[in-house]
């Protein structure tokens, strides 16, 4: 048994309506590598957020090194030794790496003091970073090497990760994973939160798992299959999606060197895109966030026009053609940011189903909006994909993440398009209404619909696709069959581990 | 030759002396969007600061008193925006522009028994033989103090957000409040004392209109330069320097067409008078349209309210 460093015992923190974290109490070793595993929702957030110092508990003790620790705010943790790499990152994209990083020390050195301290730890853990560069200039994986040497120059004891991999391609994983384990072996404890079981059964050597805010585990997850695992985190038995065979059907959606140049100085622009989606087929694209995912999302939309041909639906250019319009012809899309793009925040059920429904389902006649008939195609869509909702009459940001998701998706489905394309399309949601949203994606693929599903989540898309390309810098690589594709092929087409280099052999 | 009878010494003078308040005025501002706040009230605590400026000056006799009192002014105005939008988190731009139409029907009640009096002249700086030099002397070194505290302001606020730590948390505050409240750092307090530097520096730039350059009271003496110091932060892309090289520009034309208008140009005086905020706003247009990161400077949270949620 490892020596504790960090004790929680019955941690309680209660928000208006609910219970976040519910008398939790586990122990973190030194230098152990302890996962901390749930469902969106489950309460990893705010434990993690109690330790760092951002949320009080409401009951309940930490004790760290054998003292009371109770820190009020982050940088009491960070005095302590209790580092953080955050989900979405805590980084500026107007300032650079330097800046960045003495924003989270408590007492920096001198800047040029501090510019040669950030390339001697980049290179000791094989992370190479340059000081003097804009972090809005950077890529996903740079970035959070920004956030991981920032932790590492103030010499933690605990490291908190929080989903540190979902926007890295496997190979970074794997270094990232290297670079991991040395600072274990180094007497680092790193707490590490995930919903990626393979990850953590690679990773680490106990896990607790957290389900509505409750304990309900702590165990050695080499030990459990990962079956087991997810089965501990969902509280219930998942099945897998079901997805007949079935041939290709005719081209529905082609698209030939769409080029697009981003007018966003941190966007990426579109280089020459070719693909065609056939009927009945999923289509999967993968990519590490920000390689020109939502660019292609929105030229295939409509909300950027490009020239008329090089988008063609079923044979007819459409390139020049608005959302309205193209939804008008059979193709529909659902977008990933759901709040203040797929939907309106401020506006009810009812009339956010109006936005996307109205032009396929004639909701609007002669210039006036058919009510009834507009809330009775919302009431179809919250029965039909089971949206927890006291009813339409609810604003859209009321719901939670995965309700929206159901909702915004199904709402695209229900207008039976010929091409859908989707981003995202269980980013943030619960594993049954993931499998859900991903079965009615198939069902729609099996009755003859063209699928496009663009998605960060590897695991995700070798489950739906039957085709498989990936975007890299805004490139896209030729579609392959996805059956037989190993995720090392797959870390590949999405560009590899760029210029990371695991520790040792960067010492070589 | 009509421009032969215009001083270029003279001119270079005014022209400084005309810019002060407005750059008084976008220095503050700049501070304030550089933390994520767009605070559209400039104009109003302009206003407060000329008029309550004006009041305490002749009361006491001390101009240095009334630039004190302006400051306080123009500070309090601004609080009251603090208190609007970061405590009680109402929009930035209606609150900003309530605030405006408060100072300026403020102003004009609390100024009313002060039309038409004269204040306590502040005295130029004595610059003992740098004035005597020929040209320079009269351009440059004839001044009052004001105009040269406001270019070490300048200066301050640039090394201020260029090389300090706190000018460093200010910055990542205004570029991305959810990750500096995620570090840290407090977003509400570092944006109210952002707000209240605003205030002050608005409230001097009113008090130089009413004390130095006119100098007299009037009802709604500012004229839109509050509109103008607001303008010129944007197109001076967040930049001190550029914010001060904006200004004396604005300053420059505005004395010219002056000069030209004195001068009897046959150019309607409609005309002359438009041309400082078109040329202005046309240069730094101009300037700011690369396609150069220059362009897109904004702080990333500008116009955004911070709510720390959990």
């Amino acid at each position: 048994m490892r020596k504790p460093l960090l004790r929680l015992d019955g941690l309680t923190k209660a928000y208006p309506g609910v219970l976040a974290n519910d008398d939790v109490s586990f122990e973190i070793g030194i230098g152990q590598m302890h996962a901390l595993l749930g469902e969106n929702g489950a309460g990893k957030s705010t434990l993690v957020k109690m330790i760092y110092g951002l949320v009080k508990p409401d009951k309940g003790q930490m004790v760290l090194r054998d003292q009371p620790y109770a820190p009020a705010q982050p940088s009491e943790a960070r005095k302590n030794g209790v580092a953080m790499v955050f989900q979405h990152f805590s980084l500026f994209d107007a300032l650079d790496v330097a800046e960045n990083v003495a924003l989270g020390m408590e007492n920096p050195p001198a800047m040029r003091d501090l510019a040669k301290r950030i390339r001697d730890v980049s290179e000791e853990y094989g992370l190479p970073l340059d000081p003097n560069r804009l972090v809005g200039d950077l890529s996903a994986g740079e970035r959070q090497r920004v956030e991981i040497v920032r932790c590492l120059l103030q010499d933690p004891k605990l490291l908190i990760m929080d989903e540190p991999t979902s926007v890295l391609t496997p190979q970074e994983v794997e270094i990232l994973f290297r670079t991991l384990r040395q600072l274990s072996s180094e007497g680092t404890a790193i707490l590490y939160i995930s919903h990626k079981l393979e990850e953590i059964r690679a990773l680490c050597d106990e896990a607790t798992i957290l389900r509505g805010g409750k304990k309900v585990a702590t165990c050695d997850p080499r030990e459990k299959s990962a079956r087991e695992l997810a089965e501990l985190m969902v509280g219930q038995v998942l099945t897998p999606p079901e997805r007949p065979a079935k041939p290709k059907g005719d081209v529905l959606l082609s698209v030939e060197n769409l080029s697009l140049k981003s007018n966003n100085p941190f966007g990426t622009s579109i280089k020459d895109i070719s693909f065609q989606l056939h009927a009945g087929e999923v289509l999967g694209i993968a990519g590490v966030a920000g390689n020109g995912q939502d660019e292609l999302l929105l030229m295939l939309s409509g909300e950027i026009p490009s020239p008329a041909a090089q988008v063609k639906l079923k044979g007819q250019p459409i390139g020049q053609l608005g959302p309205n319009a193209r939804r008008v012809r059979g193709l529909v899309t659902a977008p990933e940011e759901r709040l203040g793009h797929a939907a309106a925040p401020d506006m009810s059920l009812t009339a956010n189903a109006l936005l996307s429904g109205a032009a396929r389902k004639g909701l609007v006649k002669k210039g006036f909006i058919d009510w009834k008939k507009t809330d009775s195609f919302a009431r179809e869509i919250i029965a039909k994909f089971d949206v927890r909702t006291p009813g339409t009459h609810v604003l859209a940001r009321a719901l939670s993440g995965g309700n929206l998701q159901k909702f915004v998706i199904g709402r695209e489905i229900e207008l039976a398009p010929d091409v859908i394309v989707v981003n995202q399309p269980t980013w943030g949601v619960d594993a049954s209404a993931a499998a859900f949203i991903r079965q009615a994606l198939l069902d729609l693929a099996s009755a003859g619909a063209g699928v496009l599903v663009i998605s960060q989540d590897l695991d995700e898309l070798l489950e739906v696709a039957d085709s498989f390309a990936a975007l890299n810098e805004g490139r896209l690589t030729p579609v392959r069959p996805a059956k037989g594709l190993t995720v090392d092929e797959i870390g590949l087409m999405m560009g590899g581990a760029h210029d990371m280099h695991p520790a040792h052999e960067a010492a070589e | 030759m009509i421009l032969g009878s215009i001083n270029p010494a003279v001119l270079m003078a005014a022209l400084m002396v005309a810019a002060t308040p407005i750059l008084l005025a976008a220095i503050g501002e700049l501070v304030v969007e550089k933390a994520g706040v767009l605070n559209l009230g400039v104009e109003g605590m302009m206003i407060m600061g000329a008029c309550l400026g004006f009041i305490v000056a002749v009361n006491t006799g001390s101009p240095v008193l009334g630039f004190i009192g302006a400051a306080f002014a123009g500070m309090a105005l601004s609080l009251l925006f603090a208190l609007l939008t970061q405590a009680l988190m109402t929009n930035q731009v209606a609150s900003g522009l309530a605030l405006t139409l408060f100072g300026l029907g403020l102003t004009a009640l609390l100024g009313q028994k002060y039309v038409g009096i004269t204040p306590p002249r502040t005295p130029k700086l004595d610059l003992g033989p740098l004035s005597e030099i020929p040209f320079l002397g009269r351009a440059f070194f004839s001044h009052d103090i004001v105009i040269y505290l406001t270019i070490v302001l300048v200066a301050a606020v640039w090394w201020f957000l260029k090389y300090s730590r706190a000018g460093m948390i200010l910055r990542a505050v205004g570029e991305n409040h959810d990750a500096a409240h995620a570090l840290g750092y407090h977003v509400k307090r570092v944006r109210t004392l952002a707000i209240m530097f605003g205030g002050a520096c608005a409230g001097l730039g009113g008090a130089y209109l009413s004390l130095i350059r006119v100098p007299q009271w009037t009802e709604g003496m500012t004229v839109g330069a509050g509109w103008i110091a607001l303008a010129l932060v944007v197109f001076a892309s967040w930049r001190p320097w550029r914010a001060l090289a904006g200004a004396y520009l604005f300053g420059g034309v505005v004395v010219l067409q002056l000069n030209l208008q004195a001068a009897g140009v046959k150019i309607p005086v409609e005309y002359l008078s438009m041309s400082p905020y078109l040329i202005t706003i046309a240069v730094l247009v101009f300037i700011s349209s690369g396609k150069a990161r220059g362009s897109s400077n904004a702080p990333g949270s500008l116009n955004r309210p911070f709510h720390a949620s959990s």
